[in-house]
C-alpha cells in the first residue's frame, strides 16, 4: 500500500504567473516608465557614489570665485554664492534630497497601511475613532500641515522626516481603510472566516494580497509630491540646515543671486523637477500595469 | 442504502440516526436601520424572526422563498458568520459555543456561496485557496496541498491543469467546483449550499448538481440547499422549508409540499413555477405585489395583505407552525382548528 | 436636503474640534519650554514664573485648551509676540491678500485648465490631447516655488516687464483695481495657477470623454449634428464636478500658499506664517494655522453641500 503510494508519479502542476510578476512584466514593456526608472536609478547612483563622481569638494568655498557662470573652466555648472562648485553640490545634493524626499513615503506606507487595514477590517468603534483622527489631519492641506509640524518641531533632518511622514500617514491610511472595507465584505473573506482561521492570518493571507496593490500605487504617486514638499521645507529654511547640500536649500540660498547669475540660481530646481516627474511617470506606469483605477 | 449506511459508519456520529444533525431553535437576527437623524428611535429589520427547524442526518433540506425573505441571513447565521440575537443551534445534540466550540463546529459545517467569483480570492491560486482552511487548522503545507490536489480530482478537475491557476482564468462552473472542493477540505458532515448553482448556465448547473449528488452519496454528506429555483430544489431535496419575511411558513416532505401545499404563500410560489407538461398547467392564483417592507411587517400573519384567503382574524393573530399530518407543518390560520378562520375546522360560528 | 446638510454639519464638528486640539498642541510638541523661545535668556526665575502665569502655562493642559478655545471662538487669538498687535487683526489683513492671490490663481488656472481639458477630451488621441496630458503632469510635478523663480528670471530680471516681489506699489496699502497693482499680482498668480490647472484639465478631460463615449452623442455625431448640442450637453454634465474641484483647489491654494508667497514676498497668510515661525511668534503661528485649517474645513463643507444640491444622488451615499 505504502509502496504504491510512493511509486505514484509526482503530479506536474501547471502554474500561471502571479499577479506581481505579470504586473512587472507589463511595466517592463512601458517605455516611458522604464526611462523614468532609468533616471531614478541614475540619481540614486549619483547619490551613492557622489565622492567618486563629483569633481570637487561640495563644501570648498572660495570668496574670489563666487557666482561663476555655467561653463567656467573647473566649474562646468558655475559656482554658488560662496564660490562652491555647483556640479559637485548638485551631485552631493542628491543624497539629502532623496533621503528627505523618498524616505517618508515607505515609512508612512507601512504605518498608514497597518492603521488603515486594521481599521477597515475591524470596523465598528475602532474604525470610527481611527478614521475621525485621520479626518482631522486630512483637514489640512499637505503643505500647511508639513509647515506647521516642521515649524513647531524646528529644522533638521529628523524633524523633516517626522513631519513629512505624519503628513502622508493619514492619506495612506484613508485609502487603505476604504479598500479594506470593500474587500472585507467579499465572499472569499467570509469563506476564510467560515474556515475558522484567526483574524490575523485572514488579514495576512487573504486580505493583504488584495489591498496592497492599490495602496502601493497610491504611495508611489506620493513620492513625487514628497520630493517637492521636502525640498520646499528646506527652501523655507525648515528642512535641513546649511551648509549641507540639498536642492531645496540651495535654491533658497541662491535666491539672492538671481540677478547676478540667474541660470545658476535655478539649477537645483531643475533637479527637483526631474526627480519629481520621474517618480510621477513611474507611478503612472505602475498604475496602468496594475490596471488599478484611480 | 448507502445513504442510510454512511452516517452509521461515520465515527464522528454521536446521537445515532434518529437525532437531527442540526437543530435550530428560536433563531432571531435583527439589523439596525441606519437613520440620518441621530435622535430618532433606533429601528430594526428582523431578517430572521424566530425560526425553528431541524436538519436530519443524510438528508437534503431545501430552503425556498423570495429574495429578501431571510434565506441567506439564515445561512450566514448557521455558519456563525454573524452572531444571532436570540436562539440556539445544536449540532448532533451539542449546543454550539457551549458543548461544541465554534472552531470545532466549523470543521463539521461548511458553505458554498452563490457568487463563484467573489468567493475565491483573486490573488490566490486554486491549490492555495483549497488548502487555506486545513493549514489554518494546523495541517502541514505539503499535506494540505496534496490533499487539495486529491479534492480537485474528486470534483472532476485535473489538478495538473487547475491547481496552479488563478480564479479569473476559470469558467463559472469550474470555479463553483473549486468552491465545493474548498468546502470539502475539512471533511464536513453538513454543507450549506447558498444558491450554489443559481448563477450558472442551466447545463453547467446541472453538471454541478449531479456532482453534488455524487459527493453526498460517496461522503455521506448532509445538505442545506438554498435556492429560489423550485425545479432545482425539487430535484435535490428530500424535505423543503418555505420562508416568508424572516419566518418559516411551511416545512415538510418535498413531494408532499410540492403536491399539496398547505400555506397560501407556498401554493402561490409553486404556481409561479414553470411547467414542462402542457396538460399540467398552473391552476392556482399567482402571487401579486411586492413583499412588504420588513421594517414595518404587517400585523398578525405577515402574508395577509397578499393572501387570497385572508380574513379579519389574519391581521390580528400571528399563526405558529402547526402539524398537519406527520412531518408536514404549516403556519396558516386556515389550517389551524379553532383559529377563528372560516376555512379552519372546529369553527362553530363562521364569520 | 436638510437632513443631508445636518449630517454633514454633525460630521465636521468633531473634525473641527480635532483641528483646534492639533493647533493648540502644536506649541507643546515643540522641544523645550514654549516660553523659552520668547524670554530673554537671562530672565530671572521669578520673571519666568510671572510670564508663565500671565500666558497661563502654569495651568493643566486641558484647562489651557479650554480657555484658548473659548477665546478663539469669540475671535480672540491673543497678541502677537513680535508686533504686540492682535493676532486676529494680523490674520485678517493678511487674509485679504491671500484671498486675492488665490482667487486670481484659481481663475487663471480654471479658465486655462478647463479649456485645455475640453479640447483634449474632444480631440482624444491627437497631439492636443497628448500636449494637454503632458502639461497636466508638468503642472503637478513642477516645484512651484522654483517655477516662481524661473518666471522672475524671465519677466523681471531678463525682460524687466514685471516687478519681482512685493504686494503692490507701496506695499499692500497701494491695493487698487489698476494696472500698477496687477503688475505685482500677475507673476505670483500665474505661478500658483499651475497647480489647479493640471488637475482641472485632467478632470475636465475625463468628464468630456465620458460624455463623448455615450451612445446618444455617437448618434448625434453620426447625424452630423456635432458641435453645439454636444458642447451644451457636456458643459451641463461636467460643470458640477469641475466646480467642486475648483472649490477644493481654492482651499488648497489658500492653505498652501506659503511657498509662493515667500518667493514673491506677497504679504498674505503664508508669508505671515513664515515670519511667525522664524520669530518663534507662537500665538501668531497657532492662530494662523487654526484659521487656515478651519477655512479649509468650511470650504470642504460648502463644496459638499453645493454638490448635494446639484446632484441629489450624493446625499444618499
Amino acid at each position: 500500500m505504502t509502496a504504491i503510494a510512493l511509486a505514484a508519479p509526482k503530479r506536474i502542476i501547471l502554474r500561471s504567473p502571479g499577479y506581481w510578476k505579470s504586473t512587472f512584466q507589463r511595466l517592463a514593456r512601458d517605455k516611458v516608465a522604464m526611462t523614468a526608472l532609468g533616471v531614478i536609478a541614475a540619481l540614486f547612483l549619483c547619490a551613492i557614489f557622489a565622492p567618486l563622481i563629483a569633481p570637487a569638494d561640495p563644501n570648498a568655498a572660495s570668496m574670489i570665485r563666487r557666482l561663476r557662470p555655467i561653463g567656467t573652466p573647473n566649474y562646468p555648472l558655475g559656482s554658488d554664492e560662496l564660490g562652491r562648485d555647483m556640479l559637485s553640490r548638485l551631485i552631493y545634493g542628491a543624497r539629502l534630497s532623496l533621503i528627505i524626499g523618498v524616505t517618508p513615503v515607505p515609512i508612512a506606507f507601512v504605518i498608514g497601511s497597518a492603521i488603515g487595514i486594521l481599521a477597515g477590517y475591524a470596523g465598528g468603534l475602532f474604525n470610527t475613532i481611527i478614521m475621525r483622527t485621520v479626518d482631522v489631519f486630512y483637514a489640512f492641506p499637505s503643505v500647511l500641515l508639513a509647515v506647521a509640524l516642521s515649524g513647531a518641531l524646528g529644522s533638521g533632518l529628523t524633524n523633516t522626516l517626522v513631519s513629512l511622514t505624519v503628513v502622508f500617514i493619514p492619506q495612506i491610511a484613508r485609502i487603505a481603510e476604504s479598500v479594506t472595507t470593500q474587500v472585507r465584505q467579499l465572499d472569499y473573506v467570509e469563506a476564510a472566516r467560515a474556515s475558522g482561521a484567526p483574524a490575523y492570518r485572514i488579514i495576512l493571507e487573504q486580505v493583504l494580497g488584495n489591498v496592497l496593490a492599490p495602496i502601493f500605487v497610491f504611495a508611489t504617486s506620493l513620492i513625487s509630491v514628497s520630493m517637492i514638499l521636502a525640498s520646499g521645507l528646506s527652501f523655507l529654511g525648515l528642512g535641513v540646515r546649511p551648509p549641507d547640500a540639498e536642492w531645496g536649500l540651495m535654491l533658497n540660498t541662491l535666491r539672492t543671486a538671481i540677478y547676478a547669475n540667474p541660470l545658476v540660481a535655478i539649477l537645483p530646481g531643475v533637479m527637483i523637477f526631474i526627480t519629481s516627474i520621474s517618480f510621477n511617470l513611474l507611478s503612472d506606469g505602475l498604475r496602468s500595469a496594475m490596471d488599478v483605477k484611480s | 442504502m448507502t445513504e442510510t449506511l454512511s452516517f452509521l459508519i461515520d465515527e464522528r456520529d454521536r446521537g445515532g440516526p434518529a437525532q437531527p444533525l442540526l437543530s435550530v431553535k428560536g433563531l432571531v437576527k435583527r439589523f439596525p436601520v441606519k437613520s440620518i437623524n441621530p435622535f430618532a428611535k433606533k429601528r430594526h429589520v428582523s431578517a430572521v424572526d424566530g425560526i425553528d427547524f431541524e436538519v436530519l442526518k443524510g438528508e437534503t433540506l431545501g430552503v425556498v422563498g423570495e429574495s429578501g425573505c431571510g434565506k441567506s441571513t439564515t445561512a450566514r447565521l448557521l455558519m456563525k458568520l454573524m452572531p444571532q440575537d436570540e436562539g440556539e443551534l445544536l449540532f448532533d445534540g451539542e449546543e454550539i459555543g457551549v458543548a461544541l466550540s465554534v472552531k470545532e463546529y466549523r470543521r463539521n459545517v461548511q458553505m458554498v456561496f452563490q457568487d463563484s467569483y467573489a468567493s475565491l480570492n483573486p490573488r490566490l491560486t486554486i491549490e492555495q485557496a483549497i488548502s487555506f482552511g486545513p493549514r489554518m487548522h494546523g495541517e502541514a503545507d505539503g499535506k494540505a496541498l496534496s490533499d487539495a490536489h486529491d479534492l480537485l480530482e474528486r470534483v472532476g478537475l485535473d489538478p495538473g491543469r487547475f491547481a496552479g491557476r488563478y480564479p479569473h482564468e476559470l469558467s463559472g462552473g469550474q470555479r463553483q467546483r473549486i468552491n465545493i472542493a474548498r468546502a470539502l477540505a475539512f471533511k464536513p458532515r453538513l454543507v450549506i449550499l447558498d444558491e450554489a448553482v443559481s448563477a450558472l448556465d442551466k447545463s453547467v448547473g446541472a453538471q454541478v448538481l449531479n456532482l453534488l449528488l455524487d459527493l453526498k452519496r460517496d461522503l455521506g454528506l448532509t445538505y442545506i440547499f438554498i435556492s429560489h429555483d423550485l425545479n432545482v430544489v425539487q430535484f435535490m431535496a428530500q424535505r423543503v422549508m418555505v420562508m416568508y419575511l424572516g419566518k418559516v411558513v411551511e416545512i415538510g416532505d418535498c413531494r408532499e409540499v410540492f403536491a399539496h401545499p398547505k400555506h397560501p404563500y407556498s401554493s402561490a410560489l409553486l404556481s409561479s413555477m414553470p411547467r414542462v407538461d402542457p396538460r399540467n398547467r398552473t391552476q392556482r392564483p399567482p402571487l401579486s405585489g411586492d413583499p412588504p417592507n420588513p421594517i414595518d411587517p404587517p400585523s398578525g400573519c405577515r402574508f395577509h395583505p397578499r393572501c387570497f384567503k385572508a380574513e379579519g382574524v389574519c391581521s390580528t393573530t400571528s399563526p405558529e407552525l402547526f402539524a398537519l399530518d406527520g412531518d408536514h407543518r404549516a403556519a396558516c390560520l386556515a389550517n389551524i382548528p379553532g383559529s377563528g378562520h372560516s376555512a379552519a375546522s372546529g369553527n362553530g360560528v363562521a364569520a | 436636503m436638510y437632513a443631508y446638510a445636518f449630517k454633514r454639519l454633525l460630521h465636521i464638528i468633531p473634525v473641527a474640534i480635532g483641528v483646534s486640539i492639533f493647533c493648540f498642541l502644536l506649541i507643546h510638541i515643540a522641544p523645550g519650554d514654549p516660553l523659552a523661545a520668547i524670554l530673554p535668556s537671562d530672565a530671572t526665575a521669578e520673571f519666568q514664573a510671572q510670564m508663565r502665569t500671565l500666558y497661563g502655562f502654569d495651568k493643566p493642559l486641558i484647562v489651557q485648551y479650554g480657555l484658548w478655545a473659548m477665546r478663539a471662538l469669540q475671535g480672540d487669538l491673543g497678541l502677537s509676540i513680535a508686533t504686540g498687535r492682535s493676532v486676529s487683526g494680523e490674520i485678517a489683513s493678511a487674509a485679504v491678500n491671500s484671498i486675492i492671490l488665490a482667487v486670481a490663481a484659481t481663475f487663471i488656472g480654471f479658465t486655462l485648465g478647463a479649456l485645455l481639458g475640453f479640447m483634449a477630451g474632444f480631440l482624444r488621441g491627437t497631439w492636443v490631447d497628448r500636449l494637454a496630458s503632458s502639461l497636466s503632469i508638468l503642472g503637478v510635478c513642477v516645484p512651484h516655488y522654483w517655477l516662481g523663480m524661473v518666471l522672475v528670471v524671465i519677466f523681471s530680471v531678463t525682460l524687466g516687464w514685471l516687478p519681482a516681489t512685493g504686494g503692490g506699489p507701496g506695499g499692500s496699502a497701494g491695493r487698487a483695481f489698476d494696472w500698477a497693482y496687477f503688475r505685482y499680482l500677475l507673476l505670483p498668480a500665474i505661478t500658483m495657477s499651475v497647480i489647479p490647472m493640471g488637475i482641472i484639465a485632467r478632470t475636465v478631460r475625463s468628464l468630456v470623454s465620458d460624455v463623448m463615449a455615450q451612445d446618444f452623442v455617437q448618434t448625434l455625431s453620426a447625424k452630423g449634428q456635432m458641435a453645439p448640442r454636444i458642447i451644451r450637453h457636456v458643459i451641463r454634465n461636467a460643470a458640477p464636478t469641475a466646480l467642486s474641484v475648483m472649490g477644493l483647489q481654492l482651499g488648497y491654494l489658500l492653505g498652501g500658499s506659503i511657498l509662493i508667497e515667500t518667493v514673491f514676498s506677497w504679504p498674505g497668510t503664508g508669508f505671515l506664517l513664515n515670519g511667525a515661525i522664524f520669530t518663534r511668534d507662537l500665538p501668531l503661528l497657532q492662530g494662523t494655522i487654526l484659521v487656515l485649517a478651519m477655512f479649509f474645513v468650511s470650504l470642504n463643507l460648502i463644496v459638499d453641500l453645493l454638490q448635494g444640491i446639484i446632484d441629489p444622488r450624493i446625499q444618499r451615499s
